[in-house]
């Protein structure tokens, strides 16, 4: 592979023939602005926000343009500066940029840049075309095309990564906006609720119902975990708000998904949080379950079970593992069947 | 999967059989399409269902449920006809052909397409000269071959037309199991099994046990292979087995011929159950246990690309409810071990100590980076492609292999073939995916999927309750009209316990590992009449 040497503002970096100055800029930890553009989607060119300027001269947008030999990069200067701050002026006019009523709220890139470049919502008495509003029709997906600022990104998303094809855009110029299959409402449409749509929109101009809890983007505490519903082991960010309470689910770019979830890896958590969850031990008594206390039920299985072994030999007791739980589990509890049983009766459900 | 997810992009094409792989595994199906929509790479598709990659295929086979190994064999057959293998692979890295090659003799495509059911005999030869022209083809499979009474020997034949091919050992290529559950493999490599220990090491040796015994510091274990879960049935069934304890499985709902599940519960002198809900089966438990759910738990689990991952806890559990772990140590101590976990990780640091393959993971190293096992030390990557330059035995072989056909046939009273599966919304049982509402709300009753001719020629319409039943049970159910499976062949999801499909299934098994035979059974379909 061809090696390629440039500068970016001033400092010489290195990158492979064939790739963008946005990709190799961003390998060097430089950040330009972009909206349309994402790592994981093909690039289009679309917002030109990501433009920078090339040897001291043209502008060009980043995320297409491949690096040359000797290239000097400049990723802001003052009047690249006031090109962004007017792309996002146009944007804001164009349409409903009321973060206040906004589930993207401090969790939007629009939102980000608006703020950076000072941004503010011009005075001018723009034609604005109402758009589409459907909360309503799909139990995963909301979106309210007001917000929407036509950078394709859920379109590619689901034709590139779901490859289900379901978004597109439609007319053009000032009318251009958003369809879902030919012309459908989304919940009636061929979506399969994956949320990749939601996950790569840099507004809110998509985003996922509620499922449990809510709270304001900034509240909301990330952690990860594997998918439990198939064996690609999804990586998946988990968010949840002060009460605890699960708000949604992000896929993990890092995992063996590349981001990527399906609509059990989304949307299949609530149970955990379901008030059928069992919450202490139970013992049949006269054919009736009891709760009773840990210690309780502890003392009565070890009894029985060493009661059978003792009458019957290890090998009249058996058990079963599984395969929804860790690999900590299911060791221990092989073990225990093996030493502490002495019985070799342990299997799971792998072959179901 | 002797490969990775990563390498996807790598192949030249794909074949898939017996896997519903956009509903079953749908992430690795996006990337499948993807590679095929996007990127024009070659797909064959083996089913029984019209499923949705079968759209977007070059070549599509209908075959009839429980002929896998017959078409497997039809497409060497023309390999070795026209002399489209890899010779060089053959020869090099391989023995058993001349063996193969007698056998498969007979799997002419006419033959083939008669047993299969398929019309066009010559698709079968062109689609096996398509597969030699892809360097590599990547095989994926999953439960629609192996839940046959003939599964061991289905996977075989996968590997067979892999390394007839060459395409075992190169990225891109490979044999690629896609696992039901997350955590089919960890539970597997820890020795949740009946005849082996962690990493696969058999129990039926003295040598072994005397490791494990000083291992875990105790004496007195078997060397007597155990019982599988459909043997632990029978033999609970019989008064063998006394008492049982399950951790976190649904029997009921899972395994075949429920009635005999439940009897089979039934007759146990004691019954521990451990789990997040009430299931079907902790209703017959005389002790249950409530434990964490997995994303209130730490760990680690191993994808079915053998990659060892994090899990975290996400959701801190209610007091009283424990980690699976935990209860177990507990039990154990009050019947005289000293194990002292304090936490996931100490049962992790035994783990890497008894299991060669893991040895060189840590608990550290999985949060930084991607690793597959084998991993045998601390500096060691850990594995993508397995078989790269010998397998395991040294060569790799041949197993010859002749079609057999699935246990029950249809007759004239149970005129129709019946196979069983998932759908993309829902996860086995249903305990999980049918209360999360999203889920539930989207699919929130079972259906039996027809042919529209089988519809008009019992008169049904769609969305009729209908009658379906077997030799062991029958059910009540909503029909779905749909041209996906061929006529005379229905599909049931088996995710619904007023509609449960497993009150119908066969539970004979595969003679080696006993997997229930699933996908295919004979019943008969009847109209209730108001
Ligand atoms: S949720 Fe998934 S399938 Fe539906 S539109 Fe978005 S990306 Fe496409
Ligand atoms: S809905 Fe979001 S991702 Fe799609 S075009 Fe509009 S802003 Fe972009
Ligand atoms: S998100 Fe979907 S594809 Fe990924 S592990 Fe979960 S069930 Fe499987």
């Amino acid at each position: 592979m061809e090696k390629i040497t440039l500068t970016i503002d001033g400092k010489e970096v290195t990158g492979i023939a064939g790739q963008t100055i946005m990709e190799v800029a961003r390998e060097n930890g430089f950040h330009i602005p972009h909206l349309c553009y994402h790592p994981k989607l093909s690039k289009t060119g679309a917002c030109r926000l990501c433009i920078v300027r090339i040897n001291n001269t043209m502008l060009k947008a980043s995320c297409t343009e491949p690096v040359v030999s000797d290239m000097k990069v400049i990723t802001e200067d003052e009047g690249i500066k006031s090109i962004r701050k007017w792309l996002l002026g146009l944007i804001l006019m164009e349409g409903d940029h009321n973060c206040l009523y906004c589930d993207a709220d401090g969790d939007c890139q629009l939102q980000a840049y608006v703020k950076t470049y000072e941004v503010e919502q011009s005075k001018e008495d723009f034609p604005v075309i109402e758009r589409e509003i459907d909360y309503i029709t799909s139990n995963a997906i909301k979106r309210n095309e007001n917000r929407c600022i036509l950078c394709g990104r859920c379109v590619r998303a689901c034709k590139e990564i779901q490859v289900s094809n379901v978004w597109g855009l439609c007319e053009r110029g000032s009318s251009t906006h958003l369809i879902a299959d030919d012309d459908k409402k989304i919940g009636e449409s061929t979506c399969v609720k994956c949320g990749t749509c939601v996950q790569y929109c840099p507004t809110g101009a998509l985003t996922f119902q509620p499922v449990l809890g809510k709270g304001p983007n900034w509240e909301l505490k990330k952690e990860s975990s594997i998918c439990i519903y198939c064996g690609v082991g999804c990586k998946i960010d988990f968010y949840t708000n002060k009460e605890g309470l699960l708000v949604k689910t992000m896929g993990h770019e890092d995992g063996p998904n590349d981001g990527h979830l399906c609509v059990k890896g989304r949307f299949g958590f609530d149970f955990v949080q379901s008030p059928k969850r069992l919450t202490k031990p139970l013992i049949k008594k006269e054919g009736q379950f009891q709760e009773v206390g840990w210690n309780e039920a502890l003392d009565f299985v070890a009894q029985k079970l060493s009661a059978a072994k003792e009458q019957f030999g290890p090998d009249s007791i058996a058990g079963l593992s599984s395969a929804k739980c860790t690999n900590e589990e299911n060791y221990v509890m092989q073990k225990f069947m093996r030493s502490v049983i002495g019985t070799n009766n342990i299997d799971h459900c792998a072959r179901l | 999967m002797t490969n990775s997810i990563r390498e996807i992009p790598e192949s030249a094409g794909f074949l898939v059989i017996g896997s519903n792989t956009t509903e079953n595994h749908p992430v690795i199906g996006s990337m499948i399409k993807n590679e095929v929509v996007n990127k024009k790479k070659k797909l064959i598709v083996v089913d029984p269902r019209k499923i949705e990659l079968a759209k977007f295929a070059d070549f599509y086979f209908a075959i009839k449920p429980g002929t896998n190994i017959a078409i497997l064999n039809g497409f060497m057959h023309v390999l070795i006809k026209e002399g489209l293998y890899n010779r060089e692979f053959v020869e090099k890295r391989c023995e058993g052909f001349d063996e193969l090659a007698k056998t498969l003799e007979k799997y002419t495509p006419e033959y083939v397409a008669d047993i299969c059911g398929i019309d066009n005999a010559d698709d079968i030869v062109q689609a096996a000269r398509l597969m030699a022209e892809l360097k590599p083809m990547a095989l994926y499979y999953s439960m629609g071959i192996t839940q046959f009474m003939s599964g061991v020997n289905g996977v075989k034949s996968t590997a067979n037309l892999q390394m007839l091919l060459g395409n075992m050992g190169v990225a891109g290529g490979g044999v690629n199991p896609l696992r039901g559950q997350n955590n089919v493999q960890g539970a597997c490599d820890m020795g949740a099994l009946p005849a082996t220990y962690p990493a696969y090491i058999p129990v039926a040796s003295d040598e072994n046990k005397a490791k494990f015994e000083a291992a875990w510091g105790t004496q007195g274990m078997s060397t007597k292979p155990g019982l599988t879960l459909m043997e632990m049935m029978n033999a609970a069934h019989a008064g063998d087995v006394k008492a049982m304890y399950i951790m976190g499985e649904n029997p009921v709902m899972s395994d075949p011929n429920q009635q005999h599940v439940i009897e089979s519960l039934e007759h146990l002198d004691f019954l521990v159950v451990q789990d997040i809900f009430l299931t079907e089966t902790a209703r017959y438990a005389d002790v249950v246990f409530p434990a964490c759910a997995f994303i209130e738990k730490e760990g680690t689990a191993t994808n079915t690309e053998r990659r060892v991952q994090p899990m975290h806890r996400v959701l801190k559990p209610k007091d009283d409810v424990k980690d699976d772990w935990w209860i177990i140590m507990q039990i154990a101590r009050r019947m005289g071990a000293n194990w002292d976990y304090e936490e996931p990780k100490d049962i992790f640091k035994e783990i890497i100590a008894v299991t060669p393959s893991y040895a060189g993971i840590t608990y550290k190293r999985i949060e930084e980076e991607l690793i597959q096992w084998p991993c045998p030390t601390k500096e060691h990557p850990g594995t993508q492609i397995l078989h790269k330059e010998t397998f395991s035995r040294g060569k790799g072989l041949f197993t010859a292999i002749d079609y057999t056909p699935p246990f029950e046939e249809t007759d004239r009273e149970y005129p129709v073939i019946l196979t069983t599966g998932r759908i993309l919304e829902h996860f086995h049982s249903g305990t999980m995916t049918r209360n999360s509402k999203v889920l539930d709300e989207t699919v929130p009753e079972g259906f039996v999927e027809m042919h529209p001719n089988d519809a008009s020629n019992y008169n049904i319409s769609d969305g009729e309750l209908v009658a379906v039943s077997t030799r062991r049970g029958s059910i009540r159910i909503k029909a779905k009209i749909l041209k996906r499976s061929k006529p005379n062949v229905v599909f049931i999801p088996f995710h619904f316990f007023e509609s449960c499909a497993n009150k119908l299934t066969v539970d004979c098994l595969d003679p080696v590992c006993k997997i229930p035979e699933y996908k295919v059974c004979s019943c008969k379909i009847e109209k209730i009449s108001a």
